[in-house]
C-alpha cells in the first residue's frame, strides 16, 4: 500500500472504503460523499494532477445498492504513478459530483459517462450528450440495454431507393 | 427584411446558425462533412469579422458503439473491434488491449512476441505520423507533401499487409502474442525502406522547415501554454511541443520498450510549428528503435504457449487429440478471464491511449473502456483557436491530428 492511501485515511477519515493492488497499481474505493475533499486534496497537493481517464462502469445485478461506479485514473507526472479511484454512484437518476473544476479534462469525459451510463454529474458546466444523437432515448452502455434492441433506421425505404 | 433574412435569401446553404447583430459576431457551422477537419468533426465557430471568438467541437458522428460491442464478443473476438477505433494506428488499439487482457490472465509475452510488438508499433507511428504530415501540409497548401507523404506511408503498408495480411486493421496483436510468426524475407522491404526514409525525412524538412510559407502559417498558430495542455489532458505531441518530455514508452515501459535507446523530442513553441518539429523528430527516433529491434530480433516463440489462451498450430491439429479439444474450446467458446479490473497505457502516436478493462470471470469482456487519446485532445481545441483567424483553424485541427474513428468509437 502506498504513502497516498495512507495520507488520505489519515486526513480524510471514512473515506476510504477499501483499497487494493491491481497488478502494481493501488485502487482506492471512496464513499461518494467524501469524494469531493479527497478529489480535491488529489488535485492539488497529492501530485496527482493529471486525469487520465474517466469511466462509468455499470454493475447491474452485480452490486445492490449502487448500481454504477465511476473510474478515475489519476497520474502523478513527478513520482510516475498511477492511482485508481473508484466512487460507487447510487440513486435514480444516479448522481456524482463532477469533478470538472479541479480536472478540467473531465468535461468530455463525464459528458461521455453521461451520454452512456445516465450518469448525472452535478455542478458539470454543460451536461448533455456527446457521442449520440440529442434526442435519443436510454443510455446504451448500460447492461439492460441490449444490442439489437434498437431499430435499424431507414429500414422501411424500398430497396430501389 | 433584415439584414438576417436577406443573407439567409441570398445564400441559400450558407448554415447561419446566429447572428447577432449588436455585439457583431455570427455563428456559423464548419463541418461535419469538410475536407479540412480529418473526418466528421463538426465545428460550431462564433466569428467577429476574421477573428474566431469561440469555437466548439461537435463529435459523434461516427460512434458506432465499438466499447458495447466488446461487450458481445469474446476476449479473442474484441481484438477485432479495438483495432478498428484508431484507425491510423491499428496496432497501438490491439497492443493496449492485449497488455490489459494479459496482466488479467496473468501470462506473459514471449520475447520474439515484445519484439515484434515493438517493431510493428514503432513502424506503425511513423505511418501515422506520414499521414499527418500529409493532411497538415494539404491544408497549408503544399499539395506535393500530401502526395510524398502517402507515397511512403504505401511502403509501410505493404509491409503491414505482408506480415499481417491486411493494409489496416489488422487483428495481428491478439493476447499471449502476435497472431503469426514474421514471414520469411520479412527483412527485405524493410531494408529497401532503411535505404529511403531517411533521406526522405531531410527532403520533407528542406520543403517546409524554412519555407516562409510554412512558417507563416504555422509559427505562433494554434498555441497552447503547457498548463492549459495538461488541465485539458493533452498529451502526445501537443504536450512535448509545450517542453514537456512525457512519454509513457519512458513513464511506464510496456514491452520492453526501454531495452532500446531512444530520445523524447520535445520543443517549447505550444504552437504548429512545435508540434511539427516534434513529431517529425518523433519519426526519427521510431526509425531508430525499429532498426534496434530489426537488428536484435530474438528468435524463439512469438507467442504464449498455453494451450488454453492460444489456438494449436495447423500441424498439430492432425496429430494430438488434446489439440484438437483446445481447439474447438477456443474456437467455439473462448477462454475464461479472472475476474478483475485493470489500467493499461501505451504511447499511441496521438498520445497516451488507456483502456480500462473488467473481467467479471467470464469468456466475454465486462467492460471496456477506450481513453483515446484524439477524443481527450479535441478538448484543447478551443484553447488553440481562440481569437485566431478563420484561416488558421484548419491548421490547429491539423496539428492535433484527430482521429474521428477513435474519437467516436
Amino acid at each position: 500500500m502506498s504513502d497516498v492511501i495512507e495520507q488520505i485515511k489519515a486526513t480524510f477519515p471514512g473515506a476510504a472504503l477499501s483499497e487494493s493492488n491491481a497488478f502494481g497499481q493501488d485502487v482506492l474505493v471512496v464513499a461518494p460523499d467524501k469524494w469531493q475533499g479527497v478529489a480535491r486534496w488529489l488535485a492539488t497537493e497529492s501530485g496527482f494532477a493529471f486525469l487520465s481517464d474517466l469511466c462509468g462502469v455499470d454493475w447491474l445485478e452485480v452490486r445492490g445498492e449502487a448500481r454504477f461506479e465511476v473510474v478515475y485514473n489519476l497520474t502523478n507526472f513527478e513520482s510516475k504513478t498511477r492511482l485508481t479511484v473508484k466512487v460507487p454512484v447510487a440513486g435514480d437518476p444516479p448522481t456524482a459530483r463532477t469533478v470538472t473544476d479541479l480536472w478540467p479534462a473531465a468535461n468530455w469525459l463525464e459528458r461521455e459517462a453521461f451520454d452512456m451510463f445516465g450518469i448525472v454529474f452535478e455542478g458539470h458546466p454543460n451536461l448533455e450528450r456527446i457521442l449520440m444523437p440529442d434526442e435519443w432515448e436510454g443510455h446504451p452502455l448500460r447492461k439492460d440495454y441490449a444490442v439489437g434492441k434498437v431499430p435499424i433506421e431507414f429500414k422501411h425505404l424500398s430497396p430501389g431507393f | 427584411m433584415s439584414t438576417v433574412d436577406q443573407f439567409e435569401a441570398n445564400s441559400a446553404g450558407a448554415f447561419v446558425e446566429a447572428w447577432d447583430e449588436s455585439a457583431e459576431t455570427m455563428t456559423i457551422n464548419m463541418g461535419p462533412q469538410h475536407p479540412s477537419t480529418h473526418g466528421v468533426l463538426r465545428l460550431v465557430l462564433t466569428l467577429e469579422g476574421e477573428i474566431v471568438r469561440e469555437a466548439r467541437p461537435v463529435i459523434g458522428y461516427l460512434h458506432t458503439g465499438m466499447e458495447k460491442e466488446c461487450e458481445d464478443n469474446n476476449w479473442r473476438q474484441a481484438v477485432t473491434i479495438v483495432t478498428r477505433m484508431d484507425y491510423l494506428a491499428p496496432f497501438h488499439n490491439e497492443l493496449v488491449y492485449s497488455m490489459g487482457v494479459e496482466k488479467l490472465l496473468g501470462i506473459e509475452v514471449p520475447e520474439r512476441g515484445q519484439a515484434i510488438r515493438i517493431l510493428m508499433t514503432e513502424l506503425n507511428r511513423i505511418s501515422s505520423h506520414l499521414v499527418w504530415l500529409a493532411t497538415q501540409s494539404m491544408d497549408m497548401g503544399a499539395i506535393s507533401m500530401m502526395l510524398y507523404g502517402f507515397r511512403e506511408r504505401e511502403l509501410l503498408i505493404d509491409f503491414f499487409e505482408m506480415v499481417t495480411g491486411l493494409r489496416m486493421n489488422h487483428n495481428y496483436i491478439c493476447p499471449g502474442g502476435v497472431w503469426q510468426d514474421l514471414p520469411e524475407g520479412w527483412r527485405t522491404p524493410l531494408a529497401d525502406f532503411y535505404s529511403i526514409f531517411p533521406k526522405k525525412i531531410a527532403e520533407y524538412e528542406g520543403l517546409l522547415t524554412d519555407n516562409p510559407i510554412w512558417r507563416q502559417r504555422t509559427q505562433g498558430v494554434g498555441v497552447i501554454s503547457r498548463e492549459d495542455a495538461l488541465a485539458l489532458g493533452a498529451t502526445g505531441p501537443i504536450l512535448r511541443a509545450t517542453g514537456l518530455d512525457w512519454d509513457i514508452r519512458k513513464a511506464f515501459p510496456y514491452s520492453g520498450i526501454d531495452k532500446y535507446e531512444f530520445e523524447v523530442p520535445t520543443e517549447t513553441g505550444g504552437d504548429v510549428f512545435s508540434r511539427y518539429v516534434v513529431r517529425m523528430e518523433e519519426m526519427r527516433q521510431s526509425l531508430g528503435i525499429a532498426q534496434q529491434v530489426i537488428e536484435s530480433m530474438p528468435e524463439g516463440d512469438y507467442r504464449n504457449p498455453d494451450p488454453k489462451i492460444t489456438p494449436p498450430s495447423r500441424r498439430q491439429l492432425t496429430t494430438s487429440m488434446e489439440a484438437v479439444i483446445h481447439h474447438f474450446k477456443i474456437v467455439t467458446q473462448g477462454y475464461t478471464v479472472p475476474a478483475g479490473e485493470v489500467y493499461v497505457a501505451v504511447e499511441s502516436p496521438r498520445g497516451e491511449l488507456g483502456t480500462w478493462i473488467v473481467s467479471d470471470g467470464g469468456t466475454n469482456p465486462y467492460r471496456v473502456h477506450v481513453r483515446d487519446p484524439s477524443f481527450v485532445n479535441l478538448q484543447s481545441l478551443p484553447v488553440m483557436m481562440k481569437d485566431s483567424l478563420v484561416a488558421d483553424t484548419v491548421a490547429s485541427i491539423a496539428s492535433v491530428d484527430p482521429v474521428m474513428g477513435g474519437v467516436d468509437r
